[in-house]
């Protein structure tokens, strides 16, 4: 009765006009989600944060270096063809320095001990990556 | 005085009892298979889920699969926990699939669209709890196309090998 488990062939018979559409559509609708789902939209923005306050929002379009006081001292963040990061930073850890360049939107970079924290946006906000 | 309880059970009390302990035998043989993702399973007790709507009709199907989530869980220890609510939901999900689903004409669709389209409804229960309840959080996203993908493998896999014991048994019958 197993026999079907050493001959698959014996098994793709039983596929009948209904169930090869459906297994196309399917196969279609899942490369459509790749599609939508794993393509990373460019950031246009970068919205920096001290504690729990927006502090600004500045556009990847330019050249710039930013000096934001946080909570033990002065951090430094570099923006640059259309990439964001810490450039320098008080803590003693420096992961957020070590995290380096962020470029898409939704991406985030944060610093626990100085509590800034920066946000890559999207033209549209794909999600709210900072909530949770 | 307390008189001992006796419950008066029916012919199709014994069959869901026995349908299920298969199930409940699959789903423990599929929780010894190390899985390379997590969340990624074949769920091979839904072959019995399947067979069994076929055979004995929906509200059969629909007792074997849920008594099956809650013994399993009672079984590995899962029950009430995350675990047990993602089962019990891609349960329920797939339920009301098939319940749609039974209806196309079975000239042209077999077993195997069923399992297919209830797998997909198996994993949009489970990331609906995810999203909602145990990650809130879109990143979740990231992971539907990777899920659907292996939902559309192992639905295929268990719709095959249902249509397979049906036309079996099928056969047998006719002789």
């Amino acid at each position: 009765m197993l026999n079907f488990l050493r001959y698959p062939k014996l098994l793709i018979k039983e596929l009948l006009i209904g169930d090869w559409l459906i297994i196309l559509l399917s196969l279609v609708g899942i490369f459509y989600l790749f599609q939508t789902l794993w393509t990373n939209e460019h950031a246009a923005k970068v919205q920096i944060r001290i504690g729990d306050k927006i502090y600004a929002t500045y556009s990847l379009n330019q050249q710039r270096e930013i000096h934001v006081h946080g909570k033990i001292g002065d951090a430094v963040i570099r923006i640059s063809q259309g990439k964001a990061r810490f450039a320098k930073s008080p803590c003693n850890t420096q992961y957020c320095v070590h995290q380096g360049w962020l470029s898409h939107a939704g991406q985030a970079a944060i610093c626990l001990p100085n509590q800034i924290s920066l946000e890559l946006l999207g033209d549209a906000k794909p999600y709210d990556s900072l909530n949770y | 005085m307390l008189k001992p309880a006796h419950i008066q059970t029916t012919a199709d009390d014994h069959r869901i009892a026995k349908l299920t302990a298969f199930a409940i035998a699959l789903h423990m043989v599929e929780a010894v298979i190390p899985s390379p993702l997590p969340g990624v399973k074949p769920g091979i007790a839904n072959i019995v889920t399947l067979y069994v709507l076929y055979q004995y009709g929906f509200a059969t199907a629909a007792w074997v699969s849920i008594l099956r989530v809650f013994a399993s869980s009672l079984l590995l220890g899962q029950f009430l926990s995350p675990t047990f609510v993602l089962s019990l939901s891609g349960a329920l999900l797939s339920l009301a699939m098939l319940w749609l689903t039974m209806h196309l004409p079975k000239r042209h669709f077999s077993a195997v669209t069923l399992s297919i389209l209830a797998a997909f409804a198996h994993i949009a229960g489970q990331l609906l709890v995810v999203r909602l309840w145990l990650i809130p959080h879109a990143g979740v996203s990231y992971l539907i196309p990777i899920f659907a993908l292996a939902a559309l493998f192992f639905g295929l896999m268990n719709g095959l090998v249902t249509a397979k014991l049906i036309a079996v048994n099928t056969s047998n019958k006719a002789i």
